[in-house]
């Protein structure tokens, strides 16, 4: 095991598949000469060369379009988006075409791709720079989604998603690129659709993904030390394909269960958590299903508004001590 | 608009006689089987928009006459003309357009949506412009791998108005990727005149800019288009860099089948309409061949006859093909992953 950042691992899976797949190239805003904004892409152009790591104009549909076209054809493109936020421009290309092309052409042309980069806001980019919307995305059938909290996860899933024959979004979250974790020397993948525990417990189901995930250990870990709760964090991983086995699994013993996103909690994924959780579980819950997500407000840019904005371990208590009253 | 432009007199030197026969039946049978479209979907036996290209024919023929076997091409909607011209099995098509199992794409595409892989028929598309960027992405591809093939682009004026267009067609010269976008410029969109929703209506002229050669042709005249297209698709393939071509032409029906002449009197004349009827590709065509000792008027109505059978036999194919049987909701979300049904 080594020691390495998530910007690092990514960067690993990156260069692993490029070096195992020639059709593997990248493409995006200031990846290449500028070594890419977070610097994921570090290195990248003067290894691979300029047509695998392609630097691109401010275009996001024409990315993403050329994303898909080369696809198409059976390249497997990797395309960065600056952040999920300037995704919004590119939506036709990736709802209206990415996800429906395998469908409407009855399964004979594939799309396999992904679309990366980082979701989420906290560092006082204001209203049109802090979003995740990984519910609109995860609504879309045709889609992957995938959001790895962890280095290790991160380069795993990375490399799945890179073979996958599917358009998979891959959200990666600005506030993780500089975490650190222990990654496996070795060559490995990580499936999709299968979550994992990241802490065991009897007390209370927290389940959460992407950043929110470390927050959630976190607040698992005051609860046990402080008040003798044990909190199960289950991390999600990917929201499709989901992984309802182990979500009942863990509704089955602890009864009682909190979803944490960033997101806004207002038809955010944790509603669709919810009310699979009460479909499927409804005997086993011995209180409501709590969700602690972000504020149903476009994100202000004042430090203390957007602190304000965004769940917190201190919502996470709070909640985990409400589904026990 | 310079639609008067007389009837070519002589052959393009790389056509035979025989090659012209074989693009004036194409288009000839393009025309009969949009001709039963009509009928059948008010019959109920299609659904959707169904939008035709009657009048517009000449343009796909005579840009698809020069596609190699390995050739890329990728379109709008009104895809009917482009799928027939890449020698598509019309029985197939047909099948689409009435939603049956034995379609193109399984009967889940439909009219908007043909597709015909083995062809390097990369798809029709229902968003204006949406597959323009597509398109770049394609063309990367080919130089990816280091080819000397081409992708055709086909699109409307309407697409000259929608962002991503002018993403892609920028994109398209930076990378010098071998794509020829084909502007099919029939001169509205929907009802939209292309006078009132471009400021620089002529479209060739206002792509110039985008650092790629641009040229506006005729395009009711099929010998021209294939003139043109013969040096516009060699210039891009051993170049290699994009072109941008705009086709005059002209659907002589509605937008879909929903813009009945009531309809499209709010937008175009009866006269007008006259007017780029007597610019017919098909009776230009047959004119020549006439004209040039060619084909003889029984040879004419023979092939039309043909045509006019192939079409109706593409019906009868279609009507007596089964429905997809229900299993087929499920299937093709995604090629590894089954989705869970909802009942």
């Amino acid at each position: 095991m080594a020691l390495i950042t998530y910007r690092e691992a990514l960067r690993q899976a990156l260069t692993e598949e490029m070096e195992r797949d020639p059709n593997v190239f990248l493409l995006g805003e200031e990846i290449g000469r500028y070594q890419g904004t977070f610097r994921v892409t570090e290195g990248l152009l003067q290894r691979f060369g300029g047509m695998r790591v392609v630097d691109t104009p401010i275009s996001e549909s024409g990315i993403a379009g050329m994303a898909i076209g080369a696809a198409m054809i059976g390249l497997r493109p990797v395309a960065e988006f600056m952040t999920f936020s300037f995704a919004l421009i590119a939506m036709d290309q990736i709802v209206n075409h990415a996800a429906k092309i395998l469908y409407m052409f009855g399964g004979q042309i594939r799309v396999p791709l992904v679309f990366r980069g980082p979701a989420g806001g906290g560092a006082q980019l204001s209203a049109q720079h802090s979003h995740s919307l990984e519910s609109w995305y995860a609504h879309i059938p045709g889609l992957k989604v995938v959001t790895p909290a962890t280095p290790a996860d991160a380069k795993g899933m990375l490399k799945t998603a890179i073979r996958d024959d599917n358009p998979v979004i891959f959200m990666e979250h600005a506030k993780l690129y500089s975490t650190r974790g222990e990654v496996p020397e070795d060559e490995y993948t990580i499936p999709f659709g299968s979550a994992d525990v990241k802490r065991q417990g009897e007390d209370v189901t927290i389940i959460a993904y992407s950043q929110p995930v470390l927050m959630a250990l976190r607040a698992a870990e005051k609860l046990a030390e402080t008040e003798g709760i044990e909190c199960e964090v289950i991390d999600l991983r990917s929201l499709q394909p989901l992984d309802m086995d182990t979500i009942l699994g863990s509704v089955r013993k602890t009864h009682r269960v909190v979803v944490v996103h960033e997101d806004h909690r207002n038809v955010g994924f944790g509603a669709e958590i919810a009310a699979r959780i009460q479909e499927f579980a409804f005997d086993d819950l011995d209180a409501p299903v709590l969700r602690v997500a972000g504020a149903d407000v476009p994100i202000p840019y004042a430090r203390n508004l957007e602190r304000a904005a965004f769940p917190s371990e201190e919502d996470i208590i709070r909640a985990v001590k409400r589904v026990l009253a | 608009m310079r639609a008067e432009a007389p009837v070519k007199k002589a052959l393009p030197k790389s056509l035979t006689p025989q090659r012209l026969v074989e693009l004036y039946r194409k288009m000839l049978l393009i025309r009969r089987f949009e001709e039963q479209c009509a009928p059948a979907y008010r019959q109920g036996k299609m659904g959707g928009y169904m939008h035709v290209y009657i009048g517009q024919e000449a343009v796909a023929t005579g840009f698809i006459a020069h596609m190699r076997d390995d050739d890329y091409m990728i379109c709008s909607y009104r895809d009917h003309g482009h799928a027939l011209a890449r020698g598509t099995d019309p029985r197939r098509v047909m099948a689409e357009l009435f939603g049956r199992y034995t379609g193109v794409a399984k009967g889940k595409g439909g009219s908007m949506h043909l597709v015909d892989v083995q062809r390097g028929f990369l798809g029709g598309y229902g968003i204006v412009g949406g597959m323009v960027p597509l398109a770049v992405g394609v063309g990367y591809g080919i130089r990816y791998r280091g080819t000397d093939q081409v992708c055709l682009c086909f699109f409307g004026d309407g697409a000259m108005n929608i962002g991503p267009v002018h993403e892609a067609l920028n994109m398209a010269a930076v990378y010098k990727v071998p794509v020829v976008f084909i502007c099919e410029n029939n001169r509205y969109a929907m009802a939209t005149p292309i006078e009132f929703a471009s400021a620089v209506p002529n479209l060739a002229e206002r792509a110039r800019q985008y650092g790629m050669p641009t040229k506006q042709i005729e395009g009711m005249d099929l010998l021209e288009v294939y003139q043109e297209a013969e040096e516009i698709i060699h210039h891009v393939r051993h170049t290699p860099e994009p072109f941008f071509v705009e086709v005059l032409t002209y659907r002589f029906e509605g937008h879909g089948i929903a813009d009945n002449p009531t309809n499209q009197a709010l937008y175009r004349t009866k006269e007008e309409v006259e007017y780029w009827r007597q610019r017919d590709p098909i009776v230009n065509t047959a004119r020549f061949l006439i004209e040039n000792g060619i084909a003889s008027e029984s040879e004419l109505l023979e092939w039309d006859s043909i045509a006019k059978q192939q079409a109706l036999d593409a019906v009868a194919f279609a009507d007596a093909s089964p429905e997809p049987p229900l299993e087929e909701l499920y299937r093709d979300v995604y090629t590894d992953m089954e989705v869970q049904e909802w009942r």
